[in-house]
């Protein structure tokens, strides 16, 4: 026997599990991270795995996590974009587990992109 | 509970069932546990997709890829390219029948096959796990029977579903409101709601699907509608030969009495509500109210006269209200969304969405659901991908046995209630049965018949004498044996039986014959007249020729079971009509197109 309110968190918690299923486009932010070879031999799953646990502790929606292919730059690797809804896609670069937890907390919560992890930032170096 | 980053859906109706999925999924999860992205993705069993032409169909989210049918040698490849790096497997994406295209990034709302339409009684179908209850709740499952027993009154709730405009979607089209209403009214110290779950028209499947892909809809449903009509008790009547339907429902009663959605004092209210299975034996009449409910009983399943109706005198003698299964996933949607929001879809009088089972010579065999209202022509050109094989367009049939043929003059009829009886045919369940040029209509008509007699319960003499007599002269023109005067004896007995049957099965028998007669008058006429098949359908009417364009390759000579086939090598052969089994295998055979029909 469930009451409303247990109800009600089951609602919410089965929802924040089943929402890479719905496809409004449009809303969700989406983290893309490069698994070619090159990605995973460059230690990108390590970087994926981080990202899933941050966005699990910080009970984010409307995020997903999904892996590309090869790119081209493979010296880059391992990449992530970020791309938050209506804004252009940013690029990270030789992307660490220990750097996960500031590009989720500065840009996907605060809309901030990190400049300094950037491909931007990593070319004019 | 687990995060996963990304979700694979694999469609476990019963049509993707029986094409192996079950065995993807097997495949799935060794293939995930072999490259440790067991914690990573998840693998879903999920309900129909609609789209059973392509099945086994395989969704992968979060990119919302579509795979259509995935042998189990595909998972690795799917699992090591996809999952694991990130590259779809493009060789198994989905291609649009319509525009060529692969649905690659595309949502999959953007196939042709799902752009037109609007599930609502299908939403949840190949969306959630059918088998988790929190899915269901999470897309706002049980807030509809939260709100009616929290805040709402027995006569708001049937108000709201009057106002709604829903008619019931077993075939007769009754205001869903109103029966309500009528056993709300009835006084009784015991009261029943019922669904009818027996899905007997062949070619229908919606029913089926609902159940196998959202059960909780449906137990939501008939909860809300005992609250209404003051039911503690609700019965659903399910085929025997639905069993996957049979286990969803069942884990899913199950699952609602854990959580306290079904049984005593539901919310805290002092509502009581529990529900329970029947198995029907596949009897199409069982179908029939009256029928199903003596069949519920344990009596036999036969039919009686109406009234008293149901709602008066039903289940054990008792008020009953009973809704068919695609009427029911309508209704806790509307109570969530309101009956304005459902009576902004629809005609005039036929509200809200309706679910078509596409079948026949098209393209894209499976579900759809649209507004009513969507003509014949979006249906079978737009979502089901027109005729294969660039075959000519001849009838659509629809409503089932109870049903009619409609010809390519109708194509524009925007399907409702009421216009598809002023057209001929009817709604029926839903069935839709496309037909191509090679159908011969009085061979339609004759296969619905046969139907029927099979199924007729034998209980009135018109059903069970008539029908066979009809069948009887159907048979005779369709093999080269009929008589003047037999059209004519076809439109006497179908008015006879229409008016003196005792249940629907034997009202509604003739219908068949009867909308083949208006449409398709010369295609009887040629059978009869000049001992011709129109479609050379009918083998006792047609012939196997060799024609000049044969090059006396011999192939059709070789082929023949019967030796029918002579003639010398680089010449014109022949076949001997007295020998000609007609099987046909000669004209498959035949590589210059030589071999013809007349
Ligand atoms: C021969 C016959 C077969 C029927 N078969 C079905 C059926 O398979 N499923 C169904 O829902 N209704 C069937 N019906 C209609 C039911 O009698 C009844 O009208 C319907 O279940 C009521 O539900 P609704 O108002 O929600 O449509 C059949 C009727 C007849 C006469």
């Amino acid at each position: 026997m469930k009451s409303l309110a247990e109800l009600e968190a089951i609602r919410k918690s089965t929802l924040e599990r089943i929402n890479l299923r719905k496809e409004e486009k449009g809303e969700v932010t989406r983290v893309v991270i490069g698994m070619a070879t090159c990605g995973i031999a460059a230690g990108a799953r390590p970087v994926m795995l981080a990202f899933m646990d941050e966005i699990q502790k910080r009970h984010l929606e409307h995020v997903t996590v999904s892996q590309t292919g090869c790119i081209g730059m493979c010296r880059l690797e391992p990449m992530v974009d970020v791309i938050l809804p209506g804004k252009d896609k940013v690029t990270y670069v030789h992307v660490k587990p220990e750097m996960v937890s500031r590009i989720v907390a500065e840009h996907i919560v605060n809309g901030r992109p990190v400049d300094e992890y950037t491909i931007g930032a990593a070319e004019n170096a | 509970m687990d995060i996963y980053r990304s979700h694979v859906l694999v469609c476990g109706g019963t049509g993707c069932s029986s094409s192996g999925s079950a065995t993807l999924i097997e495949r799935f999860n060794e293939k995930l546990a072999e490259n440790n992205l067991e914690k990573e993705v998840k693998v879903i069993r999920t309900g129909c997709f609609g789209l059973c032409e392509a099945g086994p169909v395989v969704i992968v989210y979060p990119d919302g890829t579509f795979y259509s049918r995935v042998k189990p040698e595909n998972v690795d490849e799917i699992v090591t390219e996809h999952l694991l790096k990130g590259r779809k497997v493009e060789h198994l994406v989905y291609t649009d029948h319509a525009t060529r295209e692969q649905n690659a990034e595309k949502a999959l709302e953007d196939i042709t096959f799902y752009k037109h339409q609007h599930r609502i009684a299908l939403r949840n179908c190949g969306v959630i796990d059918p088998e988790n209850i929190d899915e269901y709740l999470a897309m706002d499952g049980y807030r509809a029977l939260e709100k009616a027993l929290t805040s709402m009154t027995r006569e708001q709730v049937i108000d709201e579903i009057l106002k709604s405009g829903l008619r019931g979607r077993g075939g007769g089209g009754f205001p869903t409101g109103l029966k309500w209403k009528f056993t709300y009214n009835s006084q009784s110290d015991q009261k029943y709601v019922a669904c009818n779950a027996d899905e007997g028209d062949p070619g229908a499947f919606m029913d089926r699907s609902i159940l196998e892909g959202d059960p909780h809809a449906i137990i939501e449903a008939m909860a809300i509608a005992g609250y209404a009509i003051g039911a503690s008790e609700g019965y659903i009547y399910v085929r025997a030969e639905y069993p996957i339907a049979v286990k969803r429902l069942t884990v899913a009663i199950n699952q609602a009495r854990e959580y306290g959605l079904l049984g005593k004092d539901i919310f805290g209210t002092g509502f009581n509500f529990d529900l329970f299975i029947r198995l029907g034996a596949g009897a199409f009449v069982c179908g029939e109210e009256t029928a199903l409910m003596h069949s519920i009983e344990g009596k036999r399943g036969e039919p009686t006269t109406r009234p008293p109706f149901p709602a008066v005198k039903g289940l054990f003698a008792k008020p009953t209200m009973l809704n068919n299964v695609e009427t029911y996933a309508n209704v806790a949607q509307i109570i969530l969304h309101g009956a304005d929001w459902y009576a902004s879809m629809g005609t005039e009088k036929s509200k809200g969405t309706k679910v078509f089972a596409l079948g026949g010579k098209i393209n894209n065999t499976g579900l759809v659901e649209v507004p009513m209202g969507t003509t014949l022509r979006t249906i079978i050109y737009d979502i089901g991908g027109g005729i294969p094989n660039g075959k000519k367009f001849k009838a659509v049939q629809t409503g089932g046995p109870s049903g009619g043929c409609l010809p390519e003059s109708l194509l524009d009829t925007p399907v409702d209630y009421d216009n598809l009886i002023a057209a001929g045919s009817m709604m029926g369940s839903g069935g839709m049965i496309v037909m191509d040029e090679d159908n011969c209509m009085v061979d339609i008509a004759r296969f619905y018949l046969d139907f029927i007699c099979d199924e007729s319960c034998g209980k009135c003499t018109p059903c069970r004498i008539g029908t066979k007599r009809m069948l009887e002269i159907l048979n005779r023109i369709v093999n080269g044996k009929g008589k003047e005067g037999d059209i004519e004896k076809l439109e006497e007995l179908a008015q006879t039986i229409k008016s003196t049957a005792l249940c629907g099965l034997g009202q509604t028998a003739p219908n068949p014959v009867i909308s083949t007669l208006r449409f398709f008058r010369d295609e009887y006429e040629a059978h009869i007249r000049d001992k011709k098949c129109p479609a050379h359908h009918c083998q006792a009417l047609l012939q196997y020729v060799i024609t000049d364009k044969c090059r006396g390759c011999t192939a059709c000579a070789r082929v023949c079971p019967a030796q029918a086939i002579s003639g010398e090598v680089k010449k014109q052969h022949h076949i001997d009509p007295d020998k000609c089994l007609k099987c046909g295998a000669c004209m498959e055979k035949c590589r210059f197109g030589a071999i013809v029909k007349i």
